[in-house]
């Protein structure tokens, strides 16, 4: 069972690198444009720190570790899980989605991996970059085990985007237009790039409960510094898989009401 | 005459479209969220150790709402749909029209703009009650004349960079990747992400021979009342200098690109 889906995502991903690799170019442009991001990013936290040692208790390799987190999650976000993900709003639009629930796999493992782009590997390894220049400027390296736990706090906050994602398009089953409801989203993931200590207020709880900003990022760069406690950790990894859980629902409902486009 | 009432129709339509698409509408305008995450950050700022730099906390606070008004009233879309037109290949069909495809792109979105300013309204209110009435470009009719030709000029410069790199569409498949570029240099440059007071002295510098401030700092100083009469009216001249620059290179990429896009149907 689970060899046979890891053999199917195998022929997802090659079709989407065969196809990635017909346009070599994309690969200098999408790699020079994360890079430039990347500078955009930087150049507020650099104008604030010029002037400052510490904002909301974070000093500047801290806050650079955010931005690593954000970086990376954005890659993987822009790489894995939006492509397909938007690709769905598409098929219920034209009402080609008949055709992939006709197939005998699990419908929500084939719409979640229908497309990647493989060059968004370039964000992930910049926000590597950053993480790198940050303990360097920290003057140490993170514990092992402290990476082992920012590692795992990254999948859950991976688990969290995709959760959100599906819950996402169990609501396009109903309203169809999903592209702006994506934009609106990206535009409120850039919250995400600060640490959430900046946030004061309603603000801080939204992005803690709400939709959890705080998990994303602040919660692995914590990790990596030593100073997340075990019990934040553990409610964040519990809570995570809870909410993955409900989508995993919803989607059963929201298929079992879904009505195809052309009757 | 028959000019005239072309325009006007298309303006109408465009007008009824936009209230057609009302939500879809308010979704596009609440992507505008870059200015609040910066506030946050300059509020942790201001709330740890002081007035930075001269900006206190309800500096900050005047300046992003200023921002976010100014984005809502002069941004547009024209670059992602000329994209979209070129490649599809319906520009063919605007070209076939008596009118040229630059003067119906901007009736379309100049019709937009009521919308956009009735949503910008509640911002405007929000920003006169907490930085104060007379914080708030002062009760003087040149400099308020001075924000509307600000904000018009504002307008004119984001849509004819659009033009030009949409025009590039012509030439290059990538012409979004271009801006891209050109949207990060923008908000670097223009005191969208960090006001240009702020930025390092050799970036300001370069700001003053470049167009980005007129595009949006320029209209967000004033309308916040950080600048004086004489450099108001200063900068309000250099604006529509580059208006006029940006014009004459429009219509140049235009005429070139078109002979480009003739071969291609060839």
């Amino acid at each position: 069972m689970i060899g046979r889906y890891l053999h199917l995502l195998w022929v997802q991903v090659r079709a989407s690198l065969v196809t990635a690799m017909q346009y070599r170019v994309d690969f200098l442009v999408s790699g020079l444009i994360s890079v430039w991001w990347m500078v955009w990013t930087l150049v507020p936290l650099l104008v604030v720190y010029r002037g400052r040692t510490s904002v909301a208790s974070w000093t500047l390799p801290e806050a650079l570790l955010v931005v690593a987190w954000f970086t990376m999650l954005r890659g993987v976000l822009e790489g894995v899980i939006n492509p397909s993900l938007t690709e769905v709003g598409e098929r219920i639009r034209t009402g080609t989605l008949d055709f992939v629930l006709v197939k005998p796999a699990d419908a929500q493992f084939l719409i979640s991996t229908a497309k990647f782009a493989p060059f968004k590997i370039v964000d992930v390894m910049a926000g590597g970059a950053v993480a790198g220049i940050a303990f360097h400027r920290l003057g140490r390296l993170p514990a092992p085990g402290d990476v082992g736990v920012a590692l795992l706090l990254f999948l859950a906050a991976l688990l969290v985007l995709y959760s959100i994602w599906i819950l996402v398009v169990c609501w396009s089953f109903w309203v169809v237009r999903l592209d702006n409801l994506s934009y609106l989203f990206t535009a409120i993931f850039d919250a995400a790039r600060w640490p959430i200590d900046v946030f004061r207020g309603a603000w801080r709880l939204i992005f803690t409960f709400v939709l959890p900003l705080a998990l994303m990022t602040t919660y692995p760069a914590r990790a990596l510094l030593g100073t997340m406690d075990a019990r934040t950790a553990l409610a964040a990894l519990g809570g995570s898989i809870g909410f993955a859980v409900l989508a995993r629902l919803v989607w059963r409902r929201a298929l079992s009401h879904y009505t195809s486009a052309s009757s | 005459m028959s000019r005239v009432g072309a325009y006007t129709a298309i303006l109408r339509i465009g007008l009824a479209e936009a209230v057609a698409y009302r939500a879809e509408f308010l979704v596009w305008m609440l992507t505008t969220t870059m200015p609040l995450v910066m506030l946050a950050l300059w509020t942790a700022v201001a709330a740890s150790g002081g007035p930075f730099q001269g900006f206190h906390q309800a500096d900050f606070v005047a300046y992003y709402l200023a921002a976010m008004i100014v984005r809502t009233v002069t941004s547009t879309w024209v670059v992602w749909q000329m994209n979209q037109e070129i490649r599809m290949g319906t520009l063919s069909l605007r070209l076939l029209r008596p009118i040229h495809p630059f003067i119906a792109y901007s009736a379309e979105h100049l019709a937009a703009i009521p919308l956009r300013a009735a949503l910008a309204l509640p911002v405007a209110v929000i920003l006169l009650l907490t930085a104060g009435g007379g914080h708030v470009v002062q009760a003087d009719p040149v400099r308020i004349g001075a924000l509307l030709g600000a904000l018009a000029g504002a307008w004119l410069l984001l849509f004819l960079t659009m033009l030009v790199i949409g025009t590039l569409g012509l030439y290059l498949e990538r012409s979004l990747a271009i801006y891209e570029v050109w949207w990060g240099l923008f908000a670097v440059m223009s005191g969208y992400l960090v006001p240009l007071e702020l930025m390092p002295g050799w970036l300001r510098g370069a700001s003053d021979y470049l167009p980005f401030r007129s595009m949006l700092g320029f209209p967000i100083e004033l309308m916040i009342g950080r600048l004086s009469r004489a450099d108001a009216l200063r900068e309000l001249g250099l604006q529509w200098g580059w208006v006029v620059v940006l014009l004459l290179l429009t219509v140049v990429a235009w005429r070139r690109g078109l002979r480009r896009f003739e071969a291609f149907g060839a």
